[in-house]
């Protein structure tokens, strides 16, 4: 695999409904899995006041910042009206369950 | 083809059933709406603000004409229906205009009750409805001097109050003695007359109208007993009449309003009717919370859901007029079979009264300080029995301008720039900003927009008080919260099925109750996984995904994402050994901050994520176990030395504690369990603010129930007294279990012991010997599954220790 996939593990290491953290120079990402087996990435950084997102309650395609319980869709990175902001999305592939991350 | 669905009636209640129905079915109808003023929909509450010059029309649109096209709604303004043809399913319009329906929707409001004597049908005789009324009104401010306005009710109060700031002379003309008599009582009135002619508004009371004069247009108002005053307008307020006049016409069965059923139907099961318009269970409605839930019901009903009903509303008023607190809720002035408590302080301008029947509120009204005016309403709507706390009623609900807004208890009185939620730093303009500029019309509303209310929820009577007198009325509807919006079913019902079903899972109860999300949401899924422990402690296996995270991860996230760890110390005890190695762990670990906490442990503060499993096992092979600080669990039993040291101790305080906090450690409780034991009445370890609280006298122990100390300080209830050690602990086993297994998740023990009684705690537990053991039993019972140290069970598991360390580093 390579035009800039990164291999960053099964996807059986990630809790489903759950997350787990990739540290990068630039911050940590926050892999997530959903109860249906999606796995999406996102900076772990809520844009509400910083929280790590990869902490919060995974329901559906979204999750809760531990801090506030703002609500954070996992596709686009957007927070749940009438929250507004948004957290960088990273592209994720999985192929015979293995997590590759573009950073 | 989609199918046509036409309303009549362009108002508040009619396209809030639209909105409700794009929600849930976007594309199922082709809509039509005729409305016969020439404006989009607009807040009719707000006319008020708008005449007295403090909001311009634009203000107060709620749906400009943008929205009826983003939807697709076909919108004729300013054409009134006056046609329905049932046969052929068609409504025609004066002009003309016809549009054919499957499904009819009447929302056409009511009409102002003109009172019918000489001179009624002048020019400038108007009455206060709508945005044509308020420009007649301000256009005769400009060029005329005197206005009388017909009526002493709300309405009537807030047109003369607008048209006195308009710069005229107006004289207010009531048929009886009181004012707003169907909102206040006598005292309460008279309180406002007063008021309000300090404020240059003259009355007329006990006075009843007989012609009104003039030939071109209105000149004077001619009373009975021959009075004559001069009048340039005349504002007919004398309550108002639901429309029906359409509907009648149609041949629709109607008596006061259009009769319709819990589903909003008519006796013509195609045409609806929700609004002022309508009579449901014989009641009328001019109030906006019950507008909207039918609404609700109505679009439900669209939308072939069919599964809401609508059961009536209980309404309250708490309303602003010109500056002045006023609520008032359900039957405040009671006859022979009820009772009173009135307080009244003319000097302060605060009158309340609350009227009770069998010792539950059956109404309520308040006058200058109406902070508790929510706290009375849902007492009232709860049927609470408040004999408990009888004696402090009229005191209020303490907390409600106590923390966190320094003592604020009248919104009216703060400035715009003044802080409400002291947690979010949310001030009263913020709020009212979000409130008119966003159209908010619940507390919910505000609390999602502005964040105020929705973390401590100690000024949630202010929010309701800015609600009420930014949006004109604010009513609730009795109705039992559900557990989340993932469900219609409440807390008790949820508790119920899972025990009734033998529910052993999350997917399990989500299944049977038929969940609308697919698996939760961060609210229910916390909450199910504690009530599944709780009941099939030996059977329902712990979902860690379903927890938040503090509990997750066995430490307190900080604000940065790092943790923070508290060791146990049972009793508030410990040695040198112990916390030689605290020090050292401390030091390893580059802890930022040690901290002596409330309940007497030391926290470490700054500790990373991936530290978490080292330093634990660094505390267990000291010794030490979890504290659990960071769980709804027991936290601490706190004690003081008692009779082993102190000089004035009576027991050995000490001693208990660390006993209960070997019984009690490690439970899983609906909200965090603080105890403390204290060796003498001199309470030095402030037992009588705790959830379960022992004070050691000579003879024995009391043990005290129900006490916080936070947002809103609440003593304990005394529970009883007994004369053995083994009986405190009885009885603290028994009172945890009955908490554990009845209140509402995240309901702490103070507010779950005042919505259902020290009395029935008192029955369950002291009186009835046998279910307090058979309580006890299973305390015991669930705590020999629950007392596993998480700490060195997490430090034994390398699968569990994986969560703690990133998956990957990159770069």
């Amino acid at each position: 695999m390579n035009n800039g996939w990164i291999e960053i593990g099964k996807v059986d290491e990630i809790p489903r409904r759950g997350a787990r953290v990739v540290q990068t120079a630039q911050g940590d990402i926050g892999v997530f899995r959903t109860a249906e087996d999606e796995v999406f990435a996102l900076r772990d950084k809520c844009p509400h006041k910083g929280g790590p997102l990869s902490q919060g309650i995974v329901h559906g395609k979204r999750v809760t910042c531990p801090l506030h319980n703002w609500n954070i869709e996992l596709e686009s990175g957007q927070a749940v009206a009438p929250d507004e902001g948004c957290a960088a999305r990273f592209p994720v592939l999985v192929e015979n369950g293995v997590v590759y991350l573009q950073v | 083809m989609k199918q046509k669905l036409v309303l009549v009636g362009n108002g508040m209640a009619g396209v809030r059933t639209l909105e409700e129905l794009l929600k849930l079915a976007p594309d199922m109808y082709d809509i039509t709406v005729f409305g016969a003023e020439p404006h989009g929909n607009y807040n009719r509450i707000l006319l008020s603000p708008v005449l007295a010059g403090e909001k311009t029309i634009n203000d107060i649109i709620l749906n400009d004409a943008q929205w009826y096209q983003d939807n697709n709604i076909t919108l004729h303004t300013g054409k009134e229906i006056t046609t329905i043809d049932r046969r052929n399913r068609k409504v025609i319009a004066a002009d003309g205009t016809a549009a054919g329906y499957d499904r009819l929707l009447l929302a056409t409001g009511s009409n102002p009750f003109i009172i019918p004597v000489p001179g009624s049908d002048l020019p400038g005789v108007i009455g206060f409805r709508d945005i044509k009324d308020v420009d007649t009104m301000l256009d005769t401010a400009r060029k005329h001097k005197h206005a009388v306005v017909i009526g002493g009710g709300l309405l009537g109060l807030e047109a003369a109050n607008g048209l006195k700031l308009q710069g005229m002379s107006v004289t207010v003309v009531h048929l009886t003695e009181t004012l707003m008599e169907r909102q206040l009582d006598e005292v309460a009135g008279k309180m406002l007359q007063k008021a309000l002619e300090e404020r240059g508004l003259h009355f007329l009371m006990a006075t009843q109208t007989e012609a009104i004069l003039g030939d071109e247009r209105v000149k004077g108002v001619r009373f009975k007993g021959g009075l004559e005053i001069a009048a340039d307008i005349v504002v007919m307020a004398a309550g108002i009449r639901p429309n029906t006049a359409l509907a009648k016409k149609a041949g629709i069965y109607c008596e006061r309003g259009i009769v319709v059923n819990d589903t909003m139907q008519t006796y013509d099961p195609k045409i609806y009717a929700v609004g002022e318009c309508v009579q449901h269970r014989g009641n009328t409605y001019g109030l906006v919370a019950p507008l909207f839930e039918q609404a609700k019901v109505c679009a439900n009903h669209l939308a072939q859901y069919g599964i809401g009903r609508y059961k009536g509303s209980v309404t309250s008023t708490k309303l602003k007029v010109t500056g002045i607190d006023l609520f008032s809720a359900g039957d405040f002035i009671g006859d022979e079979t009820t009772e009173s408590i009135v307080m009244k302080d003319a000097a302060r301008g605060v009158y309340k009264k609350v009227v009770l029947k069998d010792n539950k509120i059956h109404g309520a009204v308040m006058y200058g300080d109406t902070v508790d005016g929510a706290w009375y309403f849902q007492l009232l709507r709860d049927k609470t029995d408040v004999s408990n706390f009888r004696h402090s009623l009229m005191f209020g609900q303490a907390h409600l301008g106590d923390a966190g807004h320094g003592g604020q208890n009248a919104a009216a009185s703060m400035s715009d720039d003044m802080e409400v939620c002291g947690c979010n730093g949310v001030t009263k303009g913020q709020i009212v900003k979000a409130i008119t500029t966003k159209g908010l019309f619940t507390l919910e509303d505000v609390r999602a927009h502005t964040k105020a209310s929705a973390s401590c929820g100690s000024c949630t009577g202010l929010c309701e008080q800015i609600l009420a007198s930014t949006v004109g009325d604010y009513s609730s509807t009795p109705k039992q919260k559900p557990l989340c919006k993932c469900t219609d079913y409440t807390h008790d019902e949820v508790r119920k099925a899972i025990k009734e079903q033998h529910l052993t899972s999350i997917r399990a109860v989500q299944e049977f109750l038929e969940w609308r999300s697919p698996d939760g949401c961060s609210s229910c899924r916390p909450a199910l996984n504690f009530y599944l422990l709780a009941a099939w402690p030996n059977e329902a296996k712990d979902d860690p995904q379903s927890r938040f995270i503090n509990e997750r991860s066995h430490a307190n996230i900080q604000k940065d994402g790092t943790y923070s760890v508290v060791p146990r110390m049972w009793g508030g005890l410990t040695t040198p050994a112990e916390l030689r190695a605290i020090a050292d762990a401390a030091e390893k670990y580059q802890v930022k901050t040690v901290k002596v906490t409330g309940g007497q442990r030391i926290d470490l503060f700054g500790i990373k994520k991936e530290d978490l499993p080292k330093i634990w096992a660094d505390l267990n092979a000291a010794g030490m176990v979890s504290g659990h600080a960071y769980g709804k669990s027991l936290r601490t039993v706190k004690t003081c030395v008692g009779s082993e040291w102190c000089r004035f101790g009576t027991q050995d305080s000490t001693g208990l504690g660390v006993k209960i906090e070997k019984m009690t450690w490690g439970s899983w409780t609906p909200h965090k369990f603080k105890i403390a034991v204290s060796g003498c009445p001199r309470n030095c370890a402030e037992a009588t603010i705790k959830d379960f609280g022992v004070v050691c006298v000579d003879s024995g122990y009391e043990l005290h129930v129900g006490g916080n100390g936070g947002i809103h300080v609440r003593a304990t209830d005394l529970l009883a007294r007994v004369p053995t050690e083994a009986e405190a602990l009885e009885y603290c086993g028994a009172f945890m279990q009955i908490y554990r297994e009845e209140a509402h998740y995240l309901e702490r023990t103070a507010p779950w012991i005042e919505r259902v009684g020290l009395s029935y705690v008192k029955e369950k537990v002291v009186e009835d010997a046998e279910n307090r053991k058979a309580l006890y039993a299973r305390f015991l019972e669930s705590q020999a599954v629950f007392q596993v140290d998480p700490w060195a069970e997490e430090v034994a598991n390398e699968e569990k220790r994986k969560a703690y360390i990133p998956i990957k580093q990159v770069g």
